[in-house]
This record gives structure tokens, C-alpha cells and sequence, in this order.
């Protein structure tokens, strides 16, 4: 069994796997690992079953020190890996003695670099879930240096054998996202969807695992009616009284009182959670549905 | 409750509305319609025949999330019967308070009474768990009549302490766990942590739906 500790936890590392989603109507965010594909990758060549929990950092990595034999994989956002000082392979699974220390450096593009171990994280479970949730608290608290994680039993399944390549996601400097319009989308005056299709936001320096702010084009409103409060979907393009939308990510509040005019899919969200503050970001606005249409 | 609406039966009222590749948002218009879509989403979902990731009531909505097939849920809709407020409702949740919030005489001057009117009037109110939303076991309780309804604060305040009892427009709440709020503050609950305990199912003591009843401690 025995345990991992973190010697520098950056500027935020925290413990993720697949959430606990199906809680919405007790006000618990879904939380979970930002970049899913990402993560399922880093834990499947490391040979974990499926929802194993992670570590997740934030842009300048963490350093791990081993106290017992273990496989590591470092992948998400591409950095340099070192093992005792000696540069090790990035996104590959990497054999870890007892009393070693990795290092996962800075990522280089990208925000989210994901540190699987063979046997899984277990750290306290919260609704059973591993994962931290910055919005609500639950789960454990953000690492700080110091704190050790117990590893779960080395899976009975042998890492994968390295292979090249390696379906890790590409990060790119522009992303394009579908935007799949609606629930709110006549709450938006009609040039709405033209401004969508046509502005650039780039992601604002505010942005975290709640949500990603959007700094361009104001997106502006027919009136300033409230809207009572309603359940809100990871994914979702909400907007402020200002017009400066807002991208929800996995610690997004669970109700809001302000129109979501669209939404982006699971891929468009794992993207989101690489996308560094500066990143430009495009929607293809997707019409809604025609059964959504009034009659 | 003497106001309280007639259960509705018909469905007409219910918009479904996209909320993504994954979900649907049914807008119903008012509050009631909106508890008895709930209801009825539940026990669809509980004997089978819906299956979804969440469903997140909220003020006159409610969000169903992670289906497969929106455009078919979407289909049914009209052709669901919605399940009428149970008859045996079941009993209140009690919940002691000290009226000794620090909004209490802002309130009381809102009102038109004394502070200890206000104590009176908000605990011999039934509420009920409309949704929830802003913090886990945070309930907005619902059935504070019209004329009661006040603005929130003009300045919210930064930290707001667990267990302080809460109105804001036509809800109260209490606060399950240190935050920023910026509803007026009335009471204090005397024991907080039962707001909220992970290891309780569920973990939320006020689910949407739960009659809720305040009373009045004197320290």
C-alpha cells in the first residue's frame, strides 16, 4: 500500500478522478479531472482501471517522492520529467523506486499536467469521490508540501507496453469550439448568434477550474429581467450582466441566476481546461434544435 | 399552508430547452408546475423509465442531464401525467433558531413590526425545499408570503457565519457553511452541522421537497 509525498506542490495540485456527478440537486458540483481524456489516458497506461484518482497541476507542476516501487505516468499538458534529477520520458509510464523523487515541470504549453500511479490515489472521499472541488470544498483539501497520499494496491494488470505514438491531445494557441446554442439563447438580442460566430475572446488571467472568464465581445442582453435560478451543465456559456461570458469547467456552480446562451461538449471542455489565460477562443454556433422551437 | 397552489395535473405548461449535446432544461413556467415536474421526473427516473446523470430542480426549471437521447425525452414530454402533491405529506423538519441575526432590525423595520414579531411571523411559516443551489445543503425555502419579500443587502457581506438563517426575495435559507452571502441574516441555528453530513444519505438534511419549520430558542 504505502504512500506518496508531495515535496512541491506547486501552484495547485490537486487530487482528481471521475467526480461525483449525479449530486447537482443537493448543490454539489460534478468536479472530477478538468481534461477527462487526459486523465483516462495517464491512468490507463499506467495500468489503472478506469476512474482511478490522479494528481492535477496547474501550469508549474509538483514534485512527488516515492515510498514505495510504483509506476508514474505524467501526462495532460507536455513538461519535463525528471526522476532523481535524470530526465525521464514524458506521457510514457516511468518505474518509480522506493525513495524516489519525481519532478513534473513546468508545462510548456498547456495548463493541466495529470500524474497517474499505478494502485490509484486514496485520499478522503467526499459522496464517493476523491476529487478536490475548489467551489463547494469537498473532497481533500488542495495539496501543500508536506502532505502524503496513500497509493492504492498495485493493479493486477501490468502497465500497458509503451507505444508510440500516444493519442495525447494536441494544445493549440487558438480553440474553435462548437457551441451548441441554447437554453437561454432568446434572452440575447438576434445579432447574438452573428457576434458569437464572428468574435474572438481570449481567456481571461480569473479563470480556474470553476470556469474559464472570456475577455471580447460583450454579449448583450434584449433587457435586464432576472432569471430565477436554474440547474446549470458543465460546459455552459453563461452570461454576466456585463457580456463578458463566462465558460463553465467541472467546479461549476450547480444553479445560476444568469442566461446560459450555449453550451460546449466534453471535447471542447477538455480543451478548455489546456487553455491558458491569452488563448483565443471561436465558437461555430450549433442551432437549436428544432424541437426546442416554440410552435 | 393556506396559499399554497393546487397540485397541478396538466403538463401543458413544460418548455423543454437544450442545455447542450447531453441535457435538457424544462422550463415550467411557475414554481409549482415546476415541483410537480420534479416529482414526476424522480419517479420515472426511479421505476426505469428515464435514465439521466442528474436532474437539478430549480426556481421554475428543472435540468436533466447526462441523457442520451434529448430529442426523444424532449418527444415524451407532452405526453407525461405529472404526479400530484402526495397526500400524506410527510412531517416538517424542525429546525431551532435564535433570532438574533444582525439584520433582524433592518428586517423588522421592512416589515412594519417589532423584532420579535418578525421571530414569530417567519417561524409560524411551513416553507418547503424548493432546490437547492449556491453551497451543498444550501435549500432555497420556499411559501414566505408576498409581502414579506425583501431586497437582499446592498453590499454583500464577505463572510457569512454557518447556521445563520437567512431571506432574501420570497426565500429563506440557512447557510450550511462560512461564506459570502448577501441575503439579510434573522437567526442563528443552534446546530449547523446537521445541515450537512457526508456521511448521512443524504448527505443534505433539506432535499428539494422537504417541509421546513423554524423554531424559536431563547438563550
Amino acid at each position: 500500500m504505502s504512500h506518496i509525498e508531495i515535496l512541491r506542490a506547486g501552484v495547485l495540485t490537486t487530487c482528481q478522478d471521475a467526480g461525483r456527478p449525479g449530486w447537482g440537486h443537493l448543490a454539489v458540483p460534478p468536479s472530477g479531472a478538468a481534461d477527462r481524456p487526459s486523465w483516462r489516458l495517464a491512468n490507463q497506461l499506467a495500468g489503472n482501471p478506469t476512474g482511478a484518482c490522479a494528481l492535477e497541476t496547474t501550469l508549474n507542476g509538483c514534485t512527488v517522492k516515492a515510498h514505495r516501487n510504483v509506476t508514474v505516468v505524467v501526462g495532460g499538458a507536455p513538461c519535463p520529467v525528471t526522476v532523481d534529477g535524470r530526465p525521464e520520458s514524458w506521457g510514457q509510464p516511468v518505474k518509480l523506486k522506493a525513495g524516489s523523487v519525481l519532478d513534473a515541470g513546468p508545462a510548456e504549453v498547456g495548463v493541466r499536467s495529470y500524474l497517474a500511479f499505478s494502485g490509484g490515489l486514496h485520499p478522503k472521499s467526499s459522496l464517493g469521490s476523491h476529487s478536490t472541488c475548489l467551489l463547494s470544498g469537498l473532497g481533500p483539501a488542495p495539496l501543500a508540501d508536506g502532505d502524503t497520499i496513500p497509493l492504492g494496491p498495485s493493479p493486477a494488470h501490468p502497465p500497458l507496453p509503451t507505444q508510440w505514438p500516444t493519442p495525447w491531445a494536441g494544445v493549440s494557441e487558438e480553440l474553435v469550439m462548437k457551441l451548441h446554442l441554447g437554453p437561454r439563447l432568446e434572452w440575447f438580442r438576434p445579432e447574438a448568434v452573428a457576434e458569437l460566430a464572428r468574435g474572438v475572446w481570449t481567456v481571461s488571467e480569473h479563470s480556474n477550474r470553476i470556469g474559464l472568464r472570456l475577455d471580447g465581445p460583450a454579449l448583450r442582453r434584449i433587457d435586464t429581467a432576472e432569471l430565477p435560478s436554474e440547474g446549470i451543465v458543465a460546459g455552459g456559456l453563461q452570461v454576466p450582466p456585463n457580456g463578458q461570458p463566462i465558460l463553465f469547467g467541472a467546479d461549476h456552480p450547480t444553479t445560476g441566476g444568469y442566461p446560459v446562451i450555449g453550451v460546449v461538449g466534453a471535447e471542447a471542455q477538455a480543451a478548455a481546461a489546456q487553455a491558458r489565460p491569452g488563448t483565443r477562443i471561436r465558437f461555430a454556433p450549433i442551432p437549436m434544435p428544432h424541437w426546442s422551437r416554440r410552435a | 399552508m393556506s396559499t399554497r397552489p393546487t397540485a397541478p395535473t396538466s403538463n401543458r405548461g413544460l418548455r423543454p430547452l437544450p442545455a447542450g449535446p447531453r441535457g435538457i432544461l424544462i422550463d415550467c413556467g411557475t414554481t409549482a408546475l415546476a415541483r410537480a415536474c420534479y416529482r414526476s421526473l424522480q419517479a420515472r427516473r426511479m421505476s426505469g423509465l428515464l435514465e439521466a446523470a442528474d436532474l437539478v430542480p430549480g426556481a421554475t426549471t428543472v435540468l436533466v442531464d447526462g441523457v442520451d437521447e434529448p430529442e426523444l425525452l424532449a418527444a415524451e414530454l407532452p405526453g407525461w401525467p405529472l404526479t400530484e402533491e402526495p397526500e400524506s405529506a410527510s412531517e416538517a423538519v424542525e429546525i431551532p433558531v435564535c433570532y438574533d441575526g444582525p439584520d433582524l432590525e433592518a428586517v423588522a423595520k421592512l416589515w412594519g413590526v417589532s423584532p420579535d414579531a418578525v421571530a414569530d411571523i417567519h417561524s409560524g411559516i411551513e416553507y418547503e425545499a424548493a432546490f437547492c443551489g449556491f453551497s451543498p445543503g444550501f435549500a432555497y425555502l420556499e411559501g414566505l408570503p408576498e409581502e414579506y419579500r425583501v431586497p437582499r443587502r446592498e453590499s454583500p457581506r464577505t463572510a457569512v457565519p454557518a447556521g445563520s438563517v437567512a431571506i432574501a426575495g420570497p426565500y429563506t435559507g440557512v447557510y450550511p457553511r462560512s461564506s459570502p452571502g448577501g441575503w439579510q441574516l434573522i437567526a442563528t441555528m443552534t446546530n449547523p452541522g446537521r445541515l450537512w453530513n457526508e456521511h448521512r444519505e443524504p448527505a443534505a438534511l433539506l432535499v428539494p421537497g422537504t417541509k421546513v419549520r423554524f423554531a424559536a430558542v431563547r438563550v
